[in-house]
């Protein structure tokens, strides 16, 4: 079964009226081209007006779509082989963040992503995405691996926020988010890192200083999720859509604000619609910025990383 | 029998004739309630004499604690938070930091400043928490990142003191990035082997926690003071249960690895100065 989000409704009852009208004109004989032929032009446009015109809180909704691919989705259609790598050989694995060597297309890349379970119970085990600090710390031991063997990296991020529980405090969640982002800001490989999903805050940020970082259409990357957002600001969760106008935090407000590097269309309707094409624009732009990349050398890259970081911010110098 | 009757109830001298201690004269500590004289509460680095309590303080009295003589030459003092998102909550974000820079006499919740510490050069980025609590946006995290490339050009220690809530959420993604700006400049500083001392007071919990504060060669903090990632009632509801007393205070995170030593306030420019010599 399929869920829909409210907007996607009146689509998918033009959809049903097609699919009925179909299987009565197959059952009695009777030739409805030229009345399929409309109603599939009616529901392609009302697909066009109803995503070319999406409110920002609409985005999120489509970002947290139950249908849409994770990480390991995306792996097993773009990667002809995947050896998951496990542990941050001090406390234990996180389910939450996977990783290991791929190879796309001839290419090896160390291919990292934080994952979300589908099911009630894989959602629990895998934390909904939210990682504790040894994600964190296992996500630094594949980079340095990665690194080590000279193959670009690439991340995916798809998190709700890194995980706020008593453990992962005692552990040290701060400390591990902290020293990704030193670490990865010096990384002698290339690094591309991918919002496919939600981008909350310090938990995606953790695996996302990269030379390119790219968004999907229809995810979002903030420093809170509009719901937090509206609980503090607002006092109350009811204004999550006034939160979400004013934190801007969709793909096109992040590459105005120059905030990211680039983003990656999905299918019309949004990536849950047609995982193979979605993957096929993914596996192509990662396949092309880590050629493009390729051509600069170790040092030049780590020097723009850190300045384009750097150049991010806005204020008045008197 | 009484010596004297008071024949009418209540208190019946008018307010202006009333005698009181000049405002200011007197400290009472927040923690122990007992009270003792403003300038012996200064002169103990704004600490309790009675039960060690740190007070909150800012940017002026923490240079005035460092610095020799209390001399120092501020840097960037005339970066203002602009507001690029167009930002309004239940007021405009613009309003927000006019309104916060007339109560606090403030710019924003950073000050950079270099000058000597016991004769030793440094560079000192310090938070406020009075401007909405100490909260990182653009501002802070440029005014931290030129603090660093400030030491790297000298190659002259640097001290980060941190009391902050987290990023501030006025600026979104700006916010997110001086995360990313701020680590990216202390990468710098540490391949040119420049000490960073990154000093972490009550509060120091979210972005600030998870970026630059964590990244000390030396993680220090003051008695008692509250840090953390996640904020002690977003943890508590995450898990359904109360949290164990002293969670997250400083002498918590000593004990679990990731500070170095907590310092009170009154040793901390000695051991300081002292533990850089060292490295010089």
């Amino acid at each position: 079964m399929r869920t829909l989000l409210d907007f996607e409704k009146p689509i998918a009852e033009l959809e049903a009226k097609l699919d009925d009208m179909q299987r009565l004109a197959d059952e009695n004989n009777v030739d409805v081209r030229d009345a399929v032929r409309s109603l599939t032009e009616n529901i392609l446009n009302l697909r066009k007006e109803t995503f070319l015109n999406l409110t920002r809180w609409q985005r999120v909704q489509l970002s947290r779509h139950p249908d849409r691919p994770y990480t390991l989705d995306y792996i097993e259609k773009i990667c002809q082989e995947f050896h998951e790598l496990h542990g941050d050989r001090t406390v234990r694995d996180d389910p939450a963040i996977v990783g290991g060597f791929a190879d796309i297309d001839g290419t090896t890349v160390m291919l990292i992503g934080q994952q979300k379970g589908r099911k009630t119970k894989e959602r629990q085990y895998r934390n909904f995405g939210m990682p504790n600090p040894e994600g964190y710390r296992k996500a630094l031991r594949l980079m340095k691996l990665a690194e080590k063997f000279n193959k670009p990296i690439v991340t995916l991020i798809d998190t709700p926020g890194a995980f706020p529980g008593l453990e992962a405090e005692e552990r040290g969640q701060a400390e591990a988010i902290a020293r990704n982002l030193r670490e990865m800001c010096v990384l002698k490989v290339p690094v591309i890192c991918i919002i496919i999903g939600e981008g909350a805050s310090g938990g995606a940020l953790g695996i996302a200083i990269g030379d390119r970082v790219l968004m999907l259409e229809n995810s979002w990357y903030s420093v809170i999720s509009p719901e937090n957002c509206s609980t503090i600001l607002w006092r109350s969760w009811d204004y999550k859509e006034q939160a979400a106008e004013a934190l801007k935090p969709t793909a096109t407000d992040m590459l105005n604000n120059k905030l990211i590097d680039g983003i990656i269309e999905e299918p019309l309707g949004g990536a849950h619609l047609d995982w193979d094409d979605m993957s096929n624009r993914l596996k192509e732009r990662i396949l092309s910025e880590i050629a493009e990349l390729e051509k600069v050398s170790p040092q030049d890259r780590i020097d723009a990383r850190i300045e384009k970081f750097c150049s991010m911010g806005f204020f008045e110098e008197a | 029998m009484s010596w004297f009757k008071r024949t009418v109830k209540g208190i019946q001298t008018p307010t202006e004739m009333k005698r009181e201690a000049p405002d200011g004269l007197w400290y009472q500590c927040p923690n122990c309630k007992k009270a003792m004289h403003t300038r012996e509460h200064k002169n103990n680095a704004y600490t309790c004499i009675h039960c060690n309590y740190h007070e909150k303080i800012g940017s002026e009295a923490y240079f005035s604690l460092l610095f020799d003589d209390g001399k120092f030459t501020e840097l960037d003092a005339n970066l203002r938070s602009g507001d690029p998102l167009n930002f309004t909550d239940t007021k405009p974000y613009p309003d927000r930091i006019r309104s916060t820079e007339k109560k606090s006499g403030l710019k924003d919740a950073a000050r950079t400043a270099y000058g000597k510490m016991s004769d030793l050069d440094i560079v000192v980025t310090c938070m406020d928490f009075a401007f909405i609590g100490g909260s990182m946006g653009s501002v802070v995290g440029e005014k931290i990142a030129r603090g660093i490339e400030y030491a790297l050009k000298n190659k002259i220690p640097f001290l980060m003191i941190s009391r902050s809530g987290g990023a501030r959420m006025m600026e979104a993604g700006f916010s997110l990035m001086q995360m990313a700006k701020t680590s990216a400049r202390l990468a710098q500083l540490a391949e040119a082997k420049i000490p960073y001392i990154s000093l972490l007071t009550d509060p120091t919990t979210g972005g600030v926690t998870a970026s630059y504060a964590m990244l000390g060669d030396f993680n220090i903090s003051e008695p008692q003071a509250l840090i953390g990632f996640a904020g002690p009632r977003v943890i508590k509801e995450t898990i359904g249960k109360e949290l164990p007393k002293g969670f997250q205070t400083a002498e918590f995170i000593l004990e679990h690895g990731f500070l170095d030593f907590i310092v009170d306030r009154k040793d901390l420019k000695d051991k300081l100065a002292s533990l850089l010599k060292m490295l010089a």
